[in-house]
């Protein structure tokens, strides 16, 4: 079933006139004629619809919490800036279906009595800036964005906001503290953006895969959408896959479409017909999975249960002649490299955890040091101010317990060394 | 008892360049065209890039001064983000991915081959100012791994041979356009 992808492979499918054909800006003229801002909500809260970002917070639920605050004005915020490695999915939807977004943003802003809306759009993507600023332009001209949309009274405008290169930015306060023109630090919640986020009045943050759904949304309804993959987590999800696989890319599937079958039938199955080793399946934040548990399902429950997550649903797939210590170090430094230095469990902890990693690789570790890493890790997780430092722990955590022999012969190498060189180990 | 100043100082003095003076009203545009002036301030910088290649000092503290902010929140923002420079960068931006799934297909091959037939590291300029290198976190295109960036420009796939030949190209490119 494609929903989201349903105008990839069309000719010039970014242009207003190819979104147009697939009945698109079909669902803003119905919201604006026929539904009151309730009924949009109660229509987005039928379809179970869960955040797309990593969080999988309940959409519905979000967008009620704004509508019901009555500071204006109010703020939708799509969060563009897709900077969790291994993810590549919001791009797609940025580059060939631009006007689902912005008709989802368009929907959202009626619904929670929003009159403007930005598009945070990570740097590295110059190219989907300028398409999704060509979009606007031609959705401006047919009414459908802008003043006074489609004479209904309802004003909408998009601004494309560039970022500046943090992944930080992609957590929703640090953008809030990045759109306002900051250093992109993450605030305290609560109080959450639905009530104090943009200049510190009631903003929904979503991001782009979440609002491509909604147009669908209310033009086939919250139960058809609520029917589609599992109960709990329903729709279908944007899954990319990278790494050691054959056909890498963004696939659409049924949420809770097993592992196995996302990497064997979808995507080739591993390179050069070798072994499964390991996969990551919610990108660089995410636990990794062992062969053993190829068979679970991909969406946020059965991950959490399997103690890991969906995140953005960023697959990386190793193959068995990966090197597992190494792999949790390269994600190691990047987590150090992007810590924004604002609170100390993250900004000094994951600066050891990575020392202790490299003294590791270069065969000066030893036992404790697994240990004293597990208990690091532990501190970082729990006294983190964001997501960011929780979960830059959960590939050294869920490395060290899934393939412990790795950490143990780099380890047991290094002593065997000292110990030939008449070194005391 | 030897002269503070030598004839050899003055002649030195004399033959160096004149040190370039910085056009600032490209500054001054950039700040007006943006009226509404909170919260502006990543965007303007931006522009302000774009103008010089790079955010020079005395653009940055004037962009400061004009829209009434410190000059330390500037500068703050300045270093905050990777992808502002305050030092003149080469004509071509050169970005190498450093994700997981790169370095999984070879990606650090290709970086160590970058590094070689660039002679310069991360976040460094060549000489003659051809190129900067830089290597970045992930570029968000893990499907073409390994994957680098010039200037605007994906180049995907890559092993140590194709780099030698797209930095070739660039090369040609590079010294063709300059010959114009």
């Amino acid at each position: 079933m494609k929903i989201l992808t349903r105008n990839v492979g069309q000719p010039n499918p970014a242009h207003i006139d190819s979104y147009l054909v697939n009945e698109g800006y079909m669902a803003l003229p119905r919201v604006l004629r026929e539904m009151s801002p309730e009924d949009v909500i109660d229509e987005i809260k039928i379809s179970r619809l869960r955040g797309r970002g990593g969080a999988g917070f309940p959409a519905g639920m979000k967008w009620d919490f704004a509508s019901r605050d009555r500071r204006t004005p109010k703020h939708i915020i799509c969060n563009a800036d897709e900077g969790e490695p291994g993810t590549f999915k919001d791009r797609v939807i940025i580059e060939y279906d631009p006007h689902a977004l912005l008709e989802g943003m368009a929907i959202a802003g009626y619904a929670v009595g929003a009159t403007r809306g930005f598009i945070y759009i990570r740097g590295e993507y110059p190219e989907g800036a300028r398409i999704l600023e060509r979009a606007i332009r031609q959705a401006e001209a047919r009414s459908f964005l802008g003043r006074n949309i489609l004479n209904s009274g309802f004003d909408f405008v998009i601004t494309v906001h560039r970022g500046a290169g943090a992944y930080i930015c992609g957590e929703e306060t640090a953008l809030i503290e990045s759109l306002e023109g900051k250093r992109g630090q993450s605030r305290i919640r609560p109080p959450f953006p639905v009530n104090v986020g943009y200049r510190n009045l009631p903003t929904v943050v979503n991001n782009v895969e979440t609002l491509a759904n909604v147009a669908p949304i209310i033009l086939r309804g919250g139960s058809w959408y609520a029917g589609i993959g599992i109960a709990e987590c329903p729709g279908t999800k944007l899954f990319s896959i990278s790494g050691n696989v054959e056909k890498p890319g963004v696939y659409e599937l049924p949420m809770g479409v097993p592992l196995r079958e996302l990497i064997f039938e979808h995507a080739g199955g591993i390179t050069g017909g070798r072994n499964f080793k390991a996969a990551f399946p919610g990108g660089a934040s995410s636990g990794c999975l062992d062969a053993s548990e190829l068979d679970v399902r991909m969406d946020f429950n059965s991950l959490a249960a399997a103690g890991t997550m969906l995140g953005s649903g960023a697959v990386v797939v190793l193959d068995e002649t990966a090197d597992m210590v190494k792999a949790a170090c390269v994600f190691t430094r990047f987590f150090e490299h992007e810590s924004c230095g604002k609170c100390t469990p993250c900004r000094e902890g994951v600066y050891w955890v990575r020392q202790i990693m490299e003294n590791i690789l270069q065969g000066r570790g030893s036992e404790a040091d697994l240990d004293l890493l597990l208990d690091i890790c532990d501190s970082i997780r729990t006294t983190s101010f964001c997501g960011l430092g929780e979960a830059s722990v959960n590939p050294i955590v869920s490395t060290i317990k899934k393939f412990r022999d790795e950490y143990l012969a780099y380890i047991h190498a290094g002593s065997q060394e000292r110990t030939a060189l008449g070194e005391a180990s | 008892m030897s002269a503070d100043v030598t004839l050899e100082d003055v002649r030195e003095e004399l033959e160096r360049e004149p040190e370039e003076v910085l056009d600032l009203a490209p500054v001054y545009r950039i700040i007006e065209s943006h009226r509404e002036m909170k919260g502006m301030l990543i965007p303007i910088l931006q522009e302000v890039q774009q103008v010089y290649g790079y955010v020079p000092e005395e653009a940055a503290n004037l962009a400061a001064d004009l829209m009434g902010i410190y000059r330390s929140q500037v500068f703050g923002v300045l270093t905050f983000y990777t992808q502002f420079h305050l030092t003149p960068r080469g004509r071509h931006i050169i970005r190498a991915c450093s994700g997981t799934a790169c370095h999984v297909r070879g990606g650090k091959t290709v970086i160590n081959r970058l590094e070689t037939v660039l002679g310069i590291g991360h976040g460094e300029t060549t000489e003659d100012r051809f190129a900067s290198f830089e290597k970045v976190a992930c570029l968000g295109a893990c499907g073409l791994a390994p994957v680098i960036m010039i200037d605007n420009d994906a180049h995907g796939q890559l092993d140590p041979l194709k780099t030698d030949r797209i930095i070739e190209a660039l090369k040609e490119m590079d010294s063709m356009r300059r010959a114009d």
